[in-house]
């Protein structure tokens, strides 16, 4: 991706291999390739490039995969401060964050 | 078209001219949030109870793109109602998620209509869409497309397969462009205040206030935030992967400080304007501190930045932002009496 890359060691993403069933799911959904199939399981092979979207996450049934989801812009973390809540997209005024 | 349960409007797979200039209009937020269609059931070509069911958000866009790419093709397009909200903004909104899908199977009573339990979703819909779980509550199970609908044709006619490469987000120059106007209306909203102020405040003198001096400090006072706001939110964008740093508020105050060094250049060689030194001082700091707020502000729209990045990087960006911000403005106001 044209080598774009964000801040390292900082996302919360976490799989347990033991629980793993191997549908690669993971691989599907995942925009990125973070994941990668060996040995009929999956394992992280990309962690910086991870964007916790939590795609993932949502779409293992054996919930193998944890990750603290949300979107990865500044002006929601500074909506939900300023309300006192959590990072928002705020699309309930005619604002056109999307 | 006629259906076992009444009648489905058809929709072409050629794009007119209205679809192409209501796409512009979208991208520069006119209009924007009521460009949608209504959720439902669509046909494309002549579906049978046979042909293959796709999933789209409502927002009209993300309909377009889908069903331009359906060309010479039968099938059924699924709109869900995502608030009139692209695929992957409303799927980590839960509103392109398993409730709605289970929804609108209901809705449409799409049982009724395919003899086939497939629906095929655009892969940047995983956020919000547990697969496991829509087949669980409607029957139906989920197939994942490829993220972008230019790859349909070759993911149909490989069978459903995607390649690595169809499976992996990108964020090309073009990607970048076309999402900088959104970050600039938005911004241009509150900066257009910013301006107002300083061109009014740019009247202060030592004298009290002077009306003359509006235009002549006015001018340079607010070509020099235009700069900061184009070096945030168009430089910042466009010249993501080479502006040096991983952090987007880094890269901003960066090219803040390129535009404010060609404006000074300008100034010094190319123009009569010869700037007091506390307003030097004063621009020195704000230009690098507004294009890393606007900058700082593209994470949104970047297709790779993880909150709990965002997060770490805005703890230290912020405050220097906002101190920036009040230094910068303190010299400036003093340069006014000096």
């Amino acid at each position: 991706m044209m080598g774009l890359r964000y801040l390292s060691n900082v996302v919360t993403l976490q799989l347990d291999e033991r629980k793993c069933d191997g549908c690669r799911r993971c691989l599907e959904v995942c925009p990125h390739a973070v994941f990668v199939y060996v040995n009929k399981r999956a394992r992280i092979a990309d962690r910086d490039a991870c964007m916790e979207c939590g795609a993932c996450a949502r779409n293992c049934p054996p919930e193998a995969i944890s990750v603290d989801s949300g979107v990865g812009c500044a002006t929601g973390v500074i909506i939900g401060a300023i309300r006192g809540a959590e990072p928002t997209c705020d699309t309930t005024t005619d604002s056109a964050c999307c | 078209m006629v259906t076992p349960v009444g009648n489905v409007p058809r929709v072409p797979t050629q794009l007119k001219f209205r679809d192409t200039l209501g796409r512009w209009k979208a991208r520069w937020v006119i209009g924007r949030m009521r460009y949608r269609v209504a959720p439902g059931l669509y046909a494309v070509g002549n579906p049978t109870s046979k042909s293959l069911v796709f999933v789209s958000a409502n927002y009209k866009m993300s309909f377009d793109y889908l069903r331009s790419r359906l060309h010479g093709r039968d099938a059924w397009i699924m709109a869900l109602d995502t608030k009139g909200i692209n695929v992957w903004c409303a799927a980590g909104k839960g509103t392109f998620g398993t409730d709605e899908i289970a929804r609108r199977v209901s809705q449409t009573r799409l049982v009724e209509i395919v003899s086939h339990r497939q629906l095929i979703l655009p892969q940047l819909g995983g956020p919000g869409v547990s697969a496991h779980e829509v087949k669980d509550r409607s029957g139906f199970r989920v197939v994942y497309g490829p993220i972008r609908a230019d790859d349909l044709p070759a993911f149909l006619d490989a069978g459903l397969k995607a390649t690595d490469d169809m499976r992996l987000v990108r964020f090309s120059t073009v990607d970048r462009l076309v999402l900088a106007p959104v970050e600039l209306m938005m911004a241009g909203k509150y900066l257009l205040w910013v301006a107002l102020a300083l061109f009014i405040l740019s009247g202060l003198g030592r004298d009290l206030y002077s009306f003359e001096r509006v235009p002549t400090v006015g001018g340079p006072t607010l070509l020099l935030l235009f700069a900061a706001y184009v070096a945030g939110g168009v430089m910042t964008p466009v010249l993501l992967p080479w502006l040096p740093g991983r952090a987007f508020s880094l890269k901003g105050a960066l090219a803040g400080l390129v535009v404010l060094v060609a404006v000074g250049l300008y100034s010094t060689f190319g123009s009569q304007w010869s700037p007091a030194l506390w307003d030097v001082a004063a621009w020195t700091i704000l230009a690098p501190a507004i294009a890393s707020f606007i900058g700082m502000n593209f994470t949104g729209a970047s297709t790779y930045t993880s909150l709990s990045g965002v997060r770490r990087e805005m703890r230290v960006a912020v405050p220097l932002q906002i101190a920036g911000g009040v230094v910068g403005l303190a010299l400036w106001i003093a340069a006014r009496f000096v």
